[in-house]
């Protein structure tokens, strides 16, 4: 699902460049639940950005479902992410002016579906996330766990192939950390590719790939009992 | 092009950002409403100057004359200067191409008696022309012509004021007035733009007070309509040279304004042509400023939107937007929103005109202040296009940083 071969990416600082990611190699396979851990500084965000095509790699190739990703401008970049990219962002990225079935349904629009249609998958996906009661509900009305929620379904809503979460659980108490956790869980039963970037241990440890960078290297990429017991 | 979905997006984005959208209006209303007022007003300035030339025929010309100022040939200073039928006969036998309508004048001022209504009235014997050159509108009956002029007929043509004065309501027309001590029979009543003291006139013929009043063939002054296909430069030549030739022919002074002049309605009209000309650079200079302060004004608000709602489109473009689709968007609501902020100014301005109508005619010369279509179609097409340069620019840019710098964005 996801190829990246020698990945490289510097940014300019002043005149000098700062080099992010020194040749990344990684393969992520359909219906994989992979975290990516490392400090900060380590890269992991430019390694999420660059997949999720919201920023662009110098050098190396990435295949995103098969397709060579270069030379993207942004209007093919905007199709791509629409059809197979979810994002979660750490801040959650809910638009405070809409209500939450609104936060839910934008992406069908951009996806050229119509209205009733729209809010009615957005409805269902709502209560898949279990806040179907709260669909009228602007974002400063919910709490952190129930805006990451909405912002999930927001993210399952078009049925993409991978789900890409920046620290999910980053903003979150331990508690709605665990039932964050649980719906990635559920989204990775039902065969869609899930790639988070956390900090913490105790969030790796419920994926079933840890891929763990340094400085712009992967320096382990190992499989956590999670994943060999569902392997079994 | 007309996309539900893509408006509801932005009736929201208005409705939920009200302050702001609020904002952006007022500056284009405003501006818009000082440009329509400015216009207006200098609309009805002109109005002013045009009527105050309603009265006569707009190629009127007056042939005056007086005492001399200057001596000249061994004449004395003092000299009086009388019109004679002959005068008036050579300037209708040199300048006949020059000249639509010609008719003399005699003042003079009468008690016009009906029954035991009298009061006094200025009376001005004419010859039939005259009615054209005064812009004479006839109400009822007829004026008079060319065979009341032969037979000295004791006609009169009563101003609509005398006949309210003499007759109220009952009717006029074919009654007999008494004027200085002879009979007269009414033949026409008229009304006139130029205001009451013109309609409380009265018009008998030439020959009738020549013939009563003297007995002699003097005329006090000489009316003349130049012939309209006279360009005004053309038409101020014509009165040049018929002051020249008619102040020769006297034996006046070239040079006695006094003794003998030519009122040229063509001069005052190129010269209240080239006045409001002026004034209507001025404006146009001055509205245009007021447009451009606003256009600005709308640009700033709408850079400032856009930088607040970066990372919205940061969020947007996550989520699979295009960025022509995040341009539009805004450009649309910015279009919008300046459109209906600048009919609002442009209703209200010129409700406020059509409020003020004629009450500042007095004081201000301000008559029936008003905007032309064509201003409205201008200044609303200005206002659309700066709606649309106000936030396809910022707009552009916005939706051009790569989607991860637009999240970032506070």
């Amino acid at each position: 699902m996801i190829k990246i071969e020698k990945l490289h990416k510097s940014y300019p600082i002043g005149k000098d460049s700062l080099h992010v990611l020194k040749g990344i190699d990684l393969h992520i396979k359909e219906g994989e639940f992979v975290s990516i851990m490392g400090s900060s500084g380590s890269g992991k965000s430019t390694l999420l950005n660059i997949v999720g095509l919201l920023d662009v790699h110098d050098e190396g190739n990435y295949f995103l479902n098969g397709q060579l990703i270069k030379n993207m401008n942004e209007k093919k970049a905007a199709l791509l992410r629409n059809k197979f990219l979810g994002f979660i962002f750490q801040s959650f990225n809910l638009i405070s002016y809409k209500t939450a079935l609104e936060n839910v349904a934008l992406p069908l629009y951009y996806k050229g579906i119509s209205r009733k249609e729209r809010l009615k998958t957005a409805l269902d996906y709502l209560e898949k996330v279990g806040l179907k009661d709260w669909a009228n509900h602007l974002p400063n009305e919910l709490s952190g766990g129930q805006k990451q929620r909405v912002a999930i379904a927001r993210a399952l809503v078009t049925k993409p192939k991978v789900v890409l979460a920046d620290e999910p659980t980053g903003a979150l108490d331990s508690t709605t950390t665990d039932s964050v956790m649980d719906l990635l869980k559920d989204i990775n039963n039902e065969g869609m590719t899930v790639f988070v970037i956390t900090h913490e241990e105790e969030v790796a440890e419920q994926t079933k790939r840890v891929v763990r960078l340094k400085d712009g290297l992967i320096i382990s990429d190992e499989i956590t009992a999670v994943g060999k017991s569902k392997a079994v | 092009m007309f996309d539900l979905d893509r408006w509801r997006e932005i009736f929201q984005s208005i409705n939920k950002n009200r302050l702001r959208s609020v904002m952006s209006g007022f500056t284009v209303a405003f501006a818009i409403l000082l440009f329509t007022l400015l216009f207006g007003i200098v609309s009805g300035l002109s109005n002013t100057f045009k009527g105050a030339f309603v009265d006569d025929a707009q190629n009127a010309m007056f042939i005056r004359v007086w005492k001399t100022s200057k001596p000249y040939k061994g004449l004395q200073t003092g000299r009086r200067i009388q019109l004679k039928n002959k005068d008036y006969n050579y300037v209708t036998e040199e300048y006949a191409n020059k000249i639509q309508y010609q008719s003399a004048r005699i003042y003079k001022n009468f008690a016009i008696k009906y029954k035991s209504n009298a009061s006094n009235y200025r009376v001005m014997a004419v010859n039939p022309d005259h009615q054209f050159l005064e812009k004479t509108m006839i109400d009822e009956g007829r004026y008079m012509n060319e065979r009341d002029l032969n037979e000295a007929a004791k006609v009169i043509v009563i101003g609509r004021l005398i006949k309210k004065d003499l007759f109220g309501e009952r009717p006029a027309l074919g009654k007999r007035v008494n004027v200085n001590g002879s009979s007269y029979l009414i033949i026409g009543v008229f009304s006139d733009d130029g205001g009451d003291n013109e309609e409380r006139k009265a018009y008998i013929p030439l020959t009738t007070a020549q013939r009563m009043y003297g007995n002699n063939d003097y005329v006090s002054q000489i009316a003349l309509g130049y012939n309209p296909n006279l360009s005004l430069t053309e038409a101020v030549t014509f009165g040049n040279r018929l002051e020249r030739d008619l102040r020769n022919k006297l034996n006046i002074h070239p040079d006695d304004q006094s003794a003998l002049s030519v009122r040229n309605m063509a001069e005052a009209n190129k010269g209240i042509g080239q006045f409001m000309g002026i004034l209507y650079a001025i404006v146009i200079i001055v509205g245009s400023g007021t447009l451009v302060a606003g256009i600005i004004g709308i640009s700033n608000i709408m850079i400032f939107v856009i930088k607040e709602r970066t990372k919205e489109f940061g969020i947007r473009k996550a989520l699979g937007a295009k960025p022509l689709s995040i341009v539009s968007m805004v450009v649309q609501e910015s279009v919008l929103i300046t459109t209906l902020a600048g009919y609002l100014g442009l209703s209200l301005g010129t409700y406020i005109l059509s409020l003020i109508g004629n009450s500042l005619e007095e004081k201000y010369f301000i008559k029936d202040p008003s905007v032309s279509p064509s201003i409205v179609i201008v200044a609303t097409l200005v206002l659309i296009l700066s709606g649309l340069i106000a936030a396809y620019v910022p707009a552009k840019k916005a939706a051009n940083i790569k989607p991860i710098e637009a999240l970032r964005a506070d």
